[in-house]
């Protein structure tokens, strides 16, 4: 067992066990910090890959943004030491049998197929080669999905203002 | 530091198949909407750690995944803000979250 490798079972134990307690839980407010548990989690599988323009995202946007987000929404509209409801068995029983079905039939075929590393020469994930090829305009250069993401953050941001506003004319 | 060398992609790829359906089953099982909000979070998840494994093994000379998780990130935050300013609107004229008594279209 190699460094990396003890790492990335420890982080992958920890998405998996988070991530179930976030789905079960019962108090609303813990599950929302075992999916930021999740979420840091993921941001160091990306670390691992060599994403550190990813990784660091992924902290800022869903561990900074999202969860709080979450949090506050929370804290607005539930008790605190109230329990959410346990879920009705016909639902419980469909959730399980769906998510048990899928993890067994994509995980077998899965297995099936031989993925073989291409050996590819890598290229850099620096912070320099990520930031000129996002806003590059040439055949590898992502400047068109930058501007349209942009524009759709605009507008999620002008409407999530607007369905949120209180005095509604 | 290079995952490659040491993790077969299978396992990768099998692990955010698992958080997939983890988060699908949120979605199914419960009835509160930031619960279900939750659920959906971890699924965009488990879709962003496939893009980032597909591209750090079969195609490391091109950063295609790393940018489509990456705008796929964007998206996810403006969903979730836009899902939250929904939810608090809903709140505030049903005073409950859950999508059960949740159901008059017009009110």
């Amino acid at each position: 067992m190699t460094g990396p490798r003890i790492i990335f079972y420890i982080l992958a134990a920890s998405i998996v066990v988070f991530s179930i307690l976030s789905v079960t839980s019962r108090r609303i407010l813990r599950a929302a910090i075992y999916l930021l548990f999740v979420l840091v989690a993921m941001a160091g599988l990306y670390y691992m890959m060599n994403f550190q323009f990813l990784a660091a995202v992924q902290l800022m946007l869903y561990a900074g943004g999202i969860v709080v987000l979450i949090i506050f929404s929370i804290l607005l509209t539930s008790q605190i030491d109230s329990k959410l409801d346990p879920p009705k068995f016909s639902h419980l029983l469909g959730g399980v049998f769906t998510a048990v079905g899928g993890i067994l039939l994509s995980t077998i075929t899965l297995l099936q197929f031989v993925f073989k590393p291409s050996g590819i020469a890598a290229v850099g994930t620096d912070i320099r080669s990520v930031g000129r090829q996002l806003m590059d305009t040439n055949l590898v250069g992502y400047a068109l999905p930058f501007e349209v993401i942009s524009v759709l953050l605009l507008a999620a941001l002008v409407g999530s203002i607007f369905i949120a506003r209180k005095d509604r004319v | 530091m290079n995952l490659q060398s040491e993790i077969p992609l299978d396992y990768i790829v099998v692990l955010s198949a698992v958080v997939f359906f983890v988060g699908l089953l949120g979605v199914v099982i419960r009835r509160n909407l930031i619960s279900m909000l939750m659920g959906i979070e971890l699924m965009l998840n488990a879709v962003n750690i496939n893009f980032a494994a597909f591209n750090h093994y079969l195609f490391p000379n091109r950063l295609e995944g790393h940018f489509f998780a990456l705008i796929v990130m964007a998206i996810a935050a403006a969903e979730a803000a836009i899902a939250i300013a929904l939810i608090i609107n809903i709140y505030r004229r049903f005073a409950t979250v859950s999508v059960d008594d949740v159901d008059e279209l017009k009110y």
